[in-house]
């Protein structure tokens, strides 16, 4: 198991350490630093051995969070308690920095020791740590309190406590997605995927039993069998995963999600598609070299959606060589900028509606080499966000069940938004 | 006081004040100073008193920051850190839980042996305590315990208590428990802690649907380690742990993939369950590629070998594979290889697409890479080669340095696999000569040159022109120019004698690599004495080379399979490679597949066997001591059967040896053979030891040698004899990468002077997945050496990787010898002859033969009935058995009742070295 957790800052000095295991000394710190932290080159691996030792690390900003170990641990788990160390660090004082590290130190040993004990991680939903790891001392507990505690914490139901009161029972979904596209400079679609998640954000009271439905299509056809007619289209969804609230065996068993949420914000389910995507941009580069000082860039962007929707934040990115010693933009909608820094054309519009499209020409003046590598060119990215969902998801329901507290499904307050954003939306040109 | 980090007395001081001040907020901040040094890795060691003194308080954030103090420095001041165990003690009683368990959790972190025994009590209470908080950390503090003192928490019973949390009604409870006892149990490889039974499998499975994320992947890796009974069990498993590929933890998911991937060895192909499974494995692992990249790399290198296992699972998904533009380098590694480990017919366009892609990116290691996976794809698809070489022309066309290098040394691959078929393309690669700098390039080019040396017109200036620089080229490259040379010598004779002088002196004369000179004597003798058979030689046809690259060796790669989502699937090395001390030594195997109704054995015999007979391990000599000195002694060749026979005095020595200790072991191998003897079928052979027999008589093979300890060969055989002659069943099977070839054979001085009578018969190299069957005839006029057990024998076998060691035991009717029969004079004599020592009686129970029976069945194993009287309604039979090395057995079989079903047999054996007092019997 972990045998120790050490952070550091970027210059390498430990902000942080802990020690679970007699076989992790203190000359482990400094080795990861010698050897990974100062190493010369760049990282080529997120395990490193050295003497024996293994180190997992992560990188959150400048911070460096590793995780020591002499034995044959789960690595998976390993780096999944790292990513969890950091939202619940997150969840108490925000943006992990230097400062807010250093701050913070005497709550970070209390955290570890809690959520870690001998190396195996134990409880980590901060909704249950933060009814008892306070800054305040927990002097003032009454015995009932603290039974509530303990049993939220090894309970079956450990994300939530009970007797949670709101007066007005409200709640928020949120349907992320993000749209990933790699796109040969054909038009040919290479690959294509949508990651998505559904946000959920509940204040209800009780200890409400939930049950979600979307347009899945295994479900629609199921149901459809029974002479309902299903209204609008199905998804045929790759895969899902769940927040660990989801009743996993109910959904592998009738493919329903039911569960009871935790209170506040979660990450309800994430899922994958990669049938019928609406890709809602269609990129059409054009760059032909003139001579060996001179490239001309003519770009194209689609819209690919609803005419009465907006798209906005729209970025194109469009890469330039390394020797480029000067370029001319011409757009005809929104900004364009050359930035030397960054190697790139870079385009902005703010909003753009359906069905439209717009264009970009450049003119990229080279300065002349002698370097005998072709120049690799990078691929044209594209950053937007749209108010629909690529893969199609619709949410069909969301009941709201609490059988001991008086109020029914119908007195719940609901609201569902759908944001799509840009995941890696590239185009070879 | 010596300091690790300088920190001032003046600090210490003034922080010694602080710590023993009145204000609560005062002691609270100077404790949080000192933990602060602390960190940072200041010595505060001093002031473990006032620490300490600061334990007791009602303030729960500064008792903890005592505590991690505590934890620190306990060590190093083991007699101070008793001091605190009195509040530790009234802690582990305190009304509020989070105290309790507090206390207990620190404790254990105090690795004092003093401390441990005042340690016990609260244990034993906290155990039981009634909250599950308390109990849950109670679990772990066993673990620490017998991190520290493991005999303290065998005797004090800690451990069975543990076992019974596995039964809690908390589901974090039982977590605990289960990875502290797993724990516990890989110390102790061989203790049966972790008692995995259906029952206890079941309770694990209802606890894996309630608790928390972390407790899951401790249970999964718990049942991974469990072996179910059938296929039947191995099937309600995987179908209650599937439901967890749904999972937002990926360790979770990995966890599960393990637990699947290890039963579904288990599960008959047929069965429509194991394509279900098959088709559910697949979106979850892609899934686990949208993760944060950390875990992307743990998943990829798990893919990595899943993909190896199980191609099936994942010969769609090639798109998800593809790199991305911005994936940190190692996942862009990773995801390359398993691309070409799914390359096939059907998706090689677009793999080759994207490889030309990724050929002009930056990262150096991963352009290489993309160039060496469009050679491999070319070897793997033959509709693709000449693609793939087209391509690669290209990619030489961009000068690029290191890509031209690599692209000539996978060409070179290719030519091999495609023999005239690409060589148009030898005058394009002859350009770039000069560039290449790196030795394996110019090792591949000069083979290049060699190779085809008749169709290159300046192929002599070429070879010529390296040449010029040998002493400076590294051993591949001078290697490789010397066979290139004599190649072209032996096509183009006429104007290179010059030029293969030069190199031969060169290699030979100023050279002091002994591999380099020797390997040009031996060119340079085959060239003088005969050119025709060095023509054979050297410009003999090559194997083809193989498919697939890296593959991990089967045997590998099945105790991987097992350690999925684990660092050593990371590193794709076994535990062992990287763990210190006992953890992980144990090697994990995937089980077999068993039907739950097909049983390899008949039943009768299986309940008989079942009890008492353990199948004979074998045991496999350690390469150490006096016998490997013996065994390497020996010539390899083996012994010629004309030779001289050993002289008679020394056949002597060998009875009269055995004479003395060896007939209490023989006696004593007799008396275990009794649970065999239930069914008639082994009562021909009574001397069985310990031997799995199949219901019809015939001798199961034994594993002797395993693939895991010799280099992926494995050896299983049986021993039997057939016309007077003793035949040693060989199977061999090549369970490693390469293939194996030199097979010979040889064994240790024994009881009985078995030794091979000739050479073992593997004519044709054994390839990789290749099993032979080998029937070695045995003399008996080797070397007698007593062994232990008395049918001992310790053999060596060499092929061309290394020589391997192991011991088997023959059954000793093998040596009993068709003219056994004595004449009943003599047998008269003898008997009367033999001292009482040499005695020994025991009975055969429940076999239902006739003494007719019984005899003419012990005849078949040259077991001779001289005679047969009644006395008293009991049939008395006197038989004879002579052993290969002259040594006589006499035997009195009662059989005392025919009318009742169950005959009680007796043998009488007395044991005599007749030889030294009677003639052979004719």
């Amino acid at each position: 198991m972990i045998g120790g957790l050490f952070i550091y800052n970027h210059k390498g000095e430990v902000l942080i350490s802990r020690v679970y295991r007699d076989d992790i000394g203190r000359n482990a710190v400094d080795a990861f630093r010698v050897n990974v932290i100062h190493a010369r080159q760049q990282v080529r691996s997120p395990v490193t051995n050295i003497a024996r030792t293994s180190f997992f690390h992560v990188k959150r900003s400048n911070i460096w969070l590793a995780a020591v170990t002499k034995q044959n641990v789960n690595a998976a788990m390993v780096f999944e308690f790292l990513y969890k160390m950091c939202d619940v660090m997150t969840a108490y004082f925000g943006k992990i920095s230097e400062e807010n590290i250093k701050n913070n130190f005497v709550l970070i040993y209390e955290l570890l020791d809690e959520i870690l004990d001998f190396g195996y991680p134990q409880n980590s939903e901060t909704g249950a740590l933060k009814t008892f790891i306070t800054q305040t001392g927990i002097k003032s507990q009454s015995k009932e309190e603290q039974s509530q505690i303990t049993s939220q914490v090894t309970g079956q139901i450990g994300w939530r406590r009970e007797g949670i009161k709101y007066r007005r029972n409200e709640l928020f979904l949120d349907v992320l997605e993000s749209v990933n596209l790699l796109m040969s400079p054909q038009g040919q679609v290479l690959s294509a995927h949508v990651s998505g998640r559904v946000v959920m954000k509940s204040y209800l009271s009780g200890m409400p039993e939930c049950k979600f439905g979307m347009n899945d299509k295994i479900v629609i056809d199921k149901q459809g069998k029974g002479g309902e007619g299903a209204t609008g289209q199905s998804i045929a969804i790759d895969d899902c995963t769940f927040h660990q609230c989801v009743r996993l065996s109910k959904f592998d068993a009738e493919r329903s999600i039911s569960f009871i949420p935790p209170d506040g914000e979660c990450e309800l389910m994430r899922y994958r598609t990669t049938k019928d995507i609406i890709l809602p941009f269609r990129v059409i580069p054009l760059v032909r070299e003139v001579g060996r000082t001179k490239l001309e860039v003519k770009v194209v962007i689609k819209s690919n959606f609803k005419p009465s929707l907006l798209a906005q934040k729209i970025e194109v990115r469009i890469p330039t060589p390394l020797n480029t010693s000067g370029v001319q933009v011409i757009c005809m909608k929104g900004k364009a900028k050359y930035k030397a820094s960054e190697n790139a054309i870079v385009w902005k519009i703010k909003r753009m509606a359906g069905m439209k499209e717009s264009q970009i020409s450049a003119e990229i003046e080279l300065l002349p080499t002698n370097d005998k590598k072709k120049w690799a060119r990078p691929p044209i990215s594209m950053n937007f966000e749209v108010p629909f969902a690529p893969s199609g998801l619709k949410v069909r329901y969301l009941k709201v069940f609490e059988p001991k507290l008086n109020y029914s499904d119908h007195d719940v307050i609901k609201w569902v938004r759908y944001i799509g954003r840009s995941g890696i939306y590239e185009t070879r040109c | 006081m010596v300091c690790s980090v300088s920190i001032c007395a003046g600090e210490i001081f003034e922080l010694k004040a602080e710590l023993n001040s009145d204000k609560k907020e005062k002691k609270k901040e100077a404790v949080k100073k000192v933990i602060a040094s602390m960190t940072v890795g200041k010595d505060v060691s001093a002031l473990f008193p006032d620490v300490v003194n600061c334990m007791q308080t009602d303030n729960l954030e500064l008792k903890k920051l005592v505590y991690l103090y505590l934890m620190n420095y306990a060590k190093s001041q083991p007699d101070m850190a008793i001091m605190a165990v009195n509040t530790f003690v009234k802690d582990c009683e305190d009304a509020n839980p989070l105290i309790r368990a507090l206390a207990v959790r620190t404790m254990g972190c105090i690795r004092v042996d003093k401390i441990t025994e005042y340690l016990c009590e609260p244990l034993r209470k906290c155990l039981k305590d009634e909250d599950p908080y308390v109990r849950k950390t109670a679990a772990v503090c066993v673990a620490k315990l017998h991190d520290i003192n493991a005999q303290l928490v065998e005797d004090q019973g800690f451990l069975d208590t543990l076992k019974d949390l596995i039964s809690d009604s908390n589901p974090m409870v039982v977590a605990n428990a289960v990875a502290a006892l797993s724990e516990i149990a890989e110390s102790h490889p061989n203790s049966n802690l972790l008692d995995l039974n259906p029952q206890s499998i079941n309770k694990l499975l209802t606890a894996l649907n309630e608790c928390t994320e972390w407790g899951q992947i401790f249970i999964l890796d718990c049942l991974a380690n469990y072996t179910p009974r059938d296929d039947r069990e191995s099937q309600s498993i995987c179908e209650r742990v599937t439901p967890r590929l749904s999972h937002a933890n990926s360790a979770v998911v990995l966890s599960a993939v393990k637990v699947l991937m290890k039963f579904m060895e288990m599960l008959p192909k047929d069965l429509d369950y194991y394509s279900t499974l098959l088709k559910k494995l697949a979106p979850p692992l892609v899934t686990l590629l949208s993760a944060e990249p950390e875990l992307q790399y743990v998943a990829l290198r798990n893919i990595n070998l899943i993909v190896q296992k199980r191609p099936e699972i994942l010969k769609h998904e090639m798109k998800v594979f593809f790199v991305k533009y911005n994936d940190p380098i190692y996942v862009k590694l990773e995801k390359l290889d398993i691309m070409i480990r799914l390359a096939s017919q059907a998706n090689i366009a677009q793999v080759l697409a994207e490889l030309k892609e990724y050929a002009t990116e930056v990262d150096v290691d991963f352009v290489r890479k993309a160039v060496r996976a469009i050679g491999r794809c070319a070897i793997k698809v033959e509709q693709s080669a000449e693609r793939c070489v087209s391509t690669l022309l290209d990619l030489i066309q961009t000068k690029v340095n290191y890509v031209v290098q690599e692209a000539i040394v996978v060409i070179k691959d290719i030519f091999r696999k495609y023999p005239n078929k690409y060589e148009s393309v030898i005058a394009t690669l002859c350009e770039n000569l000069d560039s290449l700098d790196e030795p394996e390039a110019r090792a591949a080019m000069i083979w290049i040159v060699g190779e085809y040396a008749e169709r290159i017109d300046n192929a002599d200036e070429l070879l010529e022109s390296f040449l010029e620089g040998f002493h400076d080229e590294s051993t591949q490259v001078q290697l490789q120019l010397l066979t290139a040379i004599v190649k072209l010598f032996l096509k183009k004779p006429t104007e290179t004698q010059e030029l293969v002088q030069q190199v031969l002196s060169l290699a030979t004369q100023d050279s002091d690599n002994p591999d380099l000179r020797d390997r040009g004597y031996i060119y340079w003798r085959l060239l003088s004495t005969d050119p025709v058979a060095a023509k054979e030689v050297v410009l003999a046809e090559k194997p083809l080379i193989s498919e697939e690259t890296d593959l991990i060796e089967p045997t590998l790669l099945e105790e991987l399979i097992c350690h999925i989502g684990t660092l050593a699937s990371v590193y794709h090395k076994p535990p062992s490679a990287f763990v210190e001390g006992s953890r992980g030594v144990m090697h994990k195997r995937l089980p077999a597949r068993t039907g739950s109704g097909e049983s390899t054995e008949s039943p009768d015999v299986g309940t008989a066997a079942g009890g008492s007979a353990p199948e004979a391990a074998p045991s496999i000599i350690p390469s150490q001591g006096d016998l490997l000195g013996d065994l390497l002694n020996l010539d390899m060749a083996p012994p010629t059967t004309s030779g001289p026979p050993p002289p008679t005095t020394g056949m002597q020595m060998g009875g009269m040896d055995l004479l003395g200790g060896g007939l209490d072991s023989l006696v004593g191998i007799s008396h275990s053979v009794d649970p065999y003897a239930a069914t008639p079928g082994q009562l021909v052979n009574p001397f069985w030891v310990k031997w799995s027999l199949r219901s019809d008589g015939v001798l199961c093979l034994q594993v002797w040698l395993p693939a895991m300890k010799a280099k992926g060969l494995e050896i299983s055989g049986t021993f039997a004899r057939r016309a007077g002659v003793i035949q040693m069943e060989l199977i061999l099977t090549n369970k490693a990468m390469s293939v194996m070839t030199d097979f010979a054979i040889q064994f240790n001085r024994n009881s009985f002077g078995l030794a091979p009578a000739g050479p073992l018969q593997v004519l044709t190299p054994l390839g990789p997945n290749q099993t032979i069957e080998v029937s070695l005839p045995l003399s008996t006029v080797g070397p007698v050496m007593k062994m232990d057990p008395l049918n001992n024998l310790q053999v060596a076998v060499k092929n061309n990787i290394d020589v391997f060691y192991f011991s088997c035991q023959y059954p000793i009717s093998m040596l009993f010898v068709e003219d056994g029969k004595m004449e009943r004079q003599v047998f008269l004599a003898t008997w009367k002859d033999i001292p009482n020592d040499n005695e020994s009686q025991f009975q055969i129970k429940d076999c239902h033969l006739n003494s007719d029976a019984a005899s003419s069945k012990l005849q078949g194993s040259n077991i001779f009935t001289i005679a047969k009287r009644t006395v008293e309604g009991q049939d008395m039979l006197y038989m004879s058995i002579k052993l290969s090395n002259g040594i006589w057995v006499l035997a009195e079989l009662r059989v005392p009742s025919r009318l009742s079903m169950c005959f009680r047999i007796m043998f009488l054996f007395i044991i005599q070295a007749f030889t030294v007092f009677f003639p052979q019997p004719r």
